[in-house]
């Protein structure tokens, strides 16, 4: 046992032992009225704080919506930050399962911190909801019957993105990610649905300065389109440069380069930029109008995808809850009121697969600028249409 | 041909960005035996306060000027809390104490500014419309603005040179260098010299910040990257050599942005497509330490030794 962990685990143990006089105690009636404990994880510091911070915003507006309550009976969230660590990540989950005995976990931001904390949380038999990551693994053959999703399958972005090149007829495409895992699905991704030629594949190092060189690349080749996956600071700077090398009228499909998270700072440069996307801030629903008002009041910039799939999480939670009549012990009931699945999305009508992600559509989105000056994503045209995730049949729950 | 001229233009101004970074640090690590891991915080403080500035005064070039003054003054507050007492230290007690102010300052910012990369405004009359830029291949433009920045880089370097070569400062500097006890011994107030070229050092940096700013994301951590690159122009280039520092610099510019460019169409000769971009992709990012290590192999002190070793 490394100094780490053993000192987490006396910690933890130390703790248990001091409140355990009141822990253990509580009447069933009591239980009713104490508040409904979830712990939202997200990365919240270093390089991809940028997102966590949307969803944790998504969440709590989502809360402040249902009146602090979920399901009738008040909610407590307890923030957690993974610091991008899988290590870190799971010692604070378990210090939240075990000391603070939370009833839900949601958020996570990252795929490999939602690797890290899944067998954790649900082999305590509590529920997880990831409102954002979706590995293919977790969507297979790991999925599990505490496992939910408020998002979609990651594949699921990239592919919308190939099927919309392919319906827009682009005959060359230059594609353009990082060199890392998530990179090399997004290519994967978009070609399971794009047949016609890649000019060239660029793998970029994650730590990349400057794209001149790319960006000359992409000029020389002169293709239909290009194709590329470059989240956060990466993205701002391929966008802006892009654009300043006066490429912009080569159309520019991404996903998770251009969205509300990275607007601010890509503003101008960003206009007429394409991504895929499950909602845009101008869906036009009574929910989503409410949303974005009670957001942008509340945190002051444009919710994004990430702040709207936790929006929705917390509704998701918020009609299970009602369903079981507040009683958040009985798993097994639990489970078939978040299967059912019907609470007010903002996207609309959604439903759950089989491996609890959701069925849904995915749209064609463009940046825009709205009257007041800010940047959004706007739906263009829907390009998959109740889609559901390539992994759900490998998926065998008990 | 005309697309290997645009790739060495883009290595050229990637290698003068990091000889003013990499300028400072040189300095301090050749003038006061100090290693400052945290010269890249002068680099991304620099940006911010640029981008900052620049939306606020609505300009960007007051806000970079702006940014000059404001880089100057954290440079010698830092100086006065932190560096000032690690000058007698060991080479371990700097890395870790400055380290400990990398930590620090990330955070700060983090927590001043939010971690979402800053808006920087567009320096206005270089970059958008016709006068935008340079079209040196059909269909690329290639902006003004990294043209300017290639100007500044040539320029710098020459005033700095005149500096260290051909003025009493500058003799002082290079007298401290490697005869700190004599100097002193002469009536030279030796802690204000450092003093003086640790904020100096600063300010280069955060000059190179605020000229990044507009080419660069403006985010937490920005230095972090720059600065490891600076470290491999100074060993490559020679500690406490300005002119290493400026050769070593270009030379690490272009074998980046050339060996991006290159590689992976070099290796398609001897490799099949998919396999020749990833290891391509690769092996241009380690291309800048290979040959580092071949240059250390040949000429273990750089190619311009200096500084103290002198």
């Amino acid at each position: 046992m490394n100094r780490r962990s053993f000192l987490t685990t006396t910690a933890s143990a130390a703790t248990v032992a001091a409140t355990g006089g009141f822990a253990f105690a509580p009447s069933i009636a009591r239980a009713q009225n104490q508040a409904v404990k979830v712990a939202f994880v997200g990365t919240l510091s270093g390089p991809g704080a940028a997102l966590g911070t949307h969803l944790r915003d998504g969440w709590l507006a989502g809360v402040t919506r249902l009146n602090n309550q979920l399901g009738g009976r008040a909610v407590e969230t307890l923030v957690i930050d993974d610091e991008l660590k899988p290590d870190v990540a799971v010692s604070k989950v378990r210090a939240a399962l075990e000391r603070d005995k939370v009833d839900f976990v949601v958020g996570v931001v990252f795929s490999n911190m939602l690797q890290a904390i899944v067998r954790p949380v649900t082999e305590s038999n509590t529920f997880l909801i990831t409102a954002n990551a979706g590995p293919s693994t977790l969507a297979g053959k790991g999925c599990s019957p505490f496992l939910f999703s408020s998002a979609y399958q990651n594949d699921q972005p990239h592919a919308t993105m190939g099927q919309a090149a392919q319906d827009l007829g682009y005959k060359r495409v230059f594609i353009l990610v990082p060199n890392y895992q998530a990179g090399k699905d997004a290519v994967a991704g978009f070609r399971s649905r794009y047949k016609g030629e890649v000019v060239d594949e660029i793998y970029v190092p994650l730590s990349q300065l400057d794209f001149s060189t790319e960006v000359t690349k992409i000029a020389a080749a002169k293709p239909d389109a290009i194709f590329t996956f470059m989240p956060g600071a990466l993205g701002v700077n391929l966008v802006r440069q892009y654009r300043q090398a006066g490429l912009a009228n080569i159309p520019f499909l991404s996903t998770f380069t251009v969205d509300e998270s990275t607007l601010p700072a890509q503003g101008e440069s960003a206009l007429d930029f394409y991504t895929a996307a499950t909602w845009a801030p101008n869906f036009d629903t009574p929910q989503s109008r409410r949303f974005v008002q009670e957001f942008e009041a509340a945190y002051g910039y444009v919710p994004s995808n990430f702040a709207a799939h936790a929006y929705d999480a917390a509704h998701m939670l918020d009609a299970a809850i009602r369903r079981t009549g507040g009683d958040v012990a009985n798993k097994a009931a639990l489970r078939t009121a978040l299967e059912a699945g019907d609470f007010p999305s903002v996207r609309g009508a959604l439903r759950l697969g089989p491996n609890h992600f959701p069925i849904q559509d995915f749209w064609l989105c463009k940046v825009a600028k709205r009257a007041d000056g800010k940047f959004q994503t706007e739906t263009v045209r829907k390009v998959l249409s109740a889609d559901a995730d390539g992994y759900a049949a490998s998926c065998k729950m008990g | 041909m005309s697309m290997l001229l645009v790739q060495a233009l883009n290595g050229l101004q990637f290698g003068v960005l990091l000889f003013l970074v990499a300028a400072g640090l040189s300095l301090v690590f050749g003038v006061m035996d100090l290693i400052n891991l945290a010269h890249g915080v002068q680099y991304m403080l620099g940006a911010y306060v640029a981008a900052t500035l620049g939306v606020w005064t609505g300009s960007f070039w007051l806000g970079a000027l702006l940014a000059l003054p404001v880089a100057l003054l954290v440079g010698l507050a830092l100086e006065w809390l932190v560096f000032r007492h690690l000058y007698r230290r060991d080479h371990l007690s700097q890395v870790l104490a400055t380290f400990g102010v990398i930590l620090t300052v990330d955070e700060a910012t983090r927590a001043l500014w939010g971690s979402a990369p800053q808006t920087v405004l567009e320096p206005s009359g270089l970059t958008g419309g016709p006068m935008g830029g340079v079209e040196i291949v059909a269909g690329l433009i290639y902006p003004t603005y990294r043209l300017v920045i290639i100007g500044v880089g040539i320029l710098v370097p020459l005033l700095l040179w005149f500096l260290v070569e051909r003025t009493r400062a500058g003799m002082l500097v290079r007298a401290g260098a490697t005869h700190p006890a004599m100097v002193s011994a002469l009536g030279v107030d030796i802690r204000r010299l450092f003093t003086i070229v640790f904020a100096f050092g600063a300010m280069l940096a955060g000059f190179a910040g605020a000229l990044a700013s507009p080419i660069f994301p403006v985010a937490p951590g920005m230095g972090d990257t720059v600065l490891i690159l600076c470290f491999v122009v100074i060993v490559i280039g020679g500690v406490g050599s300005i002119r290493g520092a400026f050769i070593a610099a270009l030379l690490v510019g272009l074998l980046d942005s050339v060996g991006r460019a290159m590689l992976p169409d070099l290796l398609r000769l001897v490799l099949d497509p998919s396999s020749a971009r990833q290891t391509g992709a690769a092996l241009a990012s380690m291309l800048v330490y290979i040959v580092m290590a071949a240059i250390l192999f040949f000429r273990p002190a750089g190619l311009f030794p200096g500084g103290r070793s002198a």
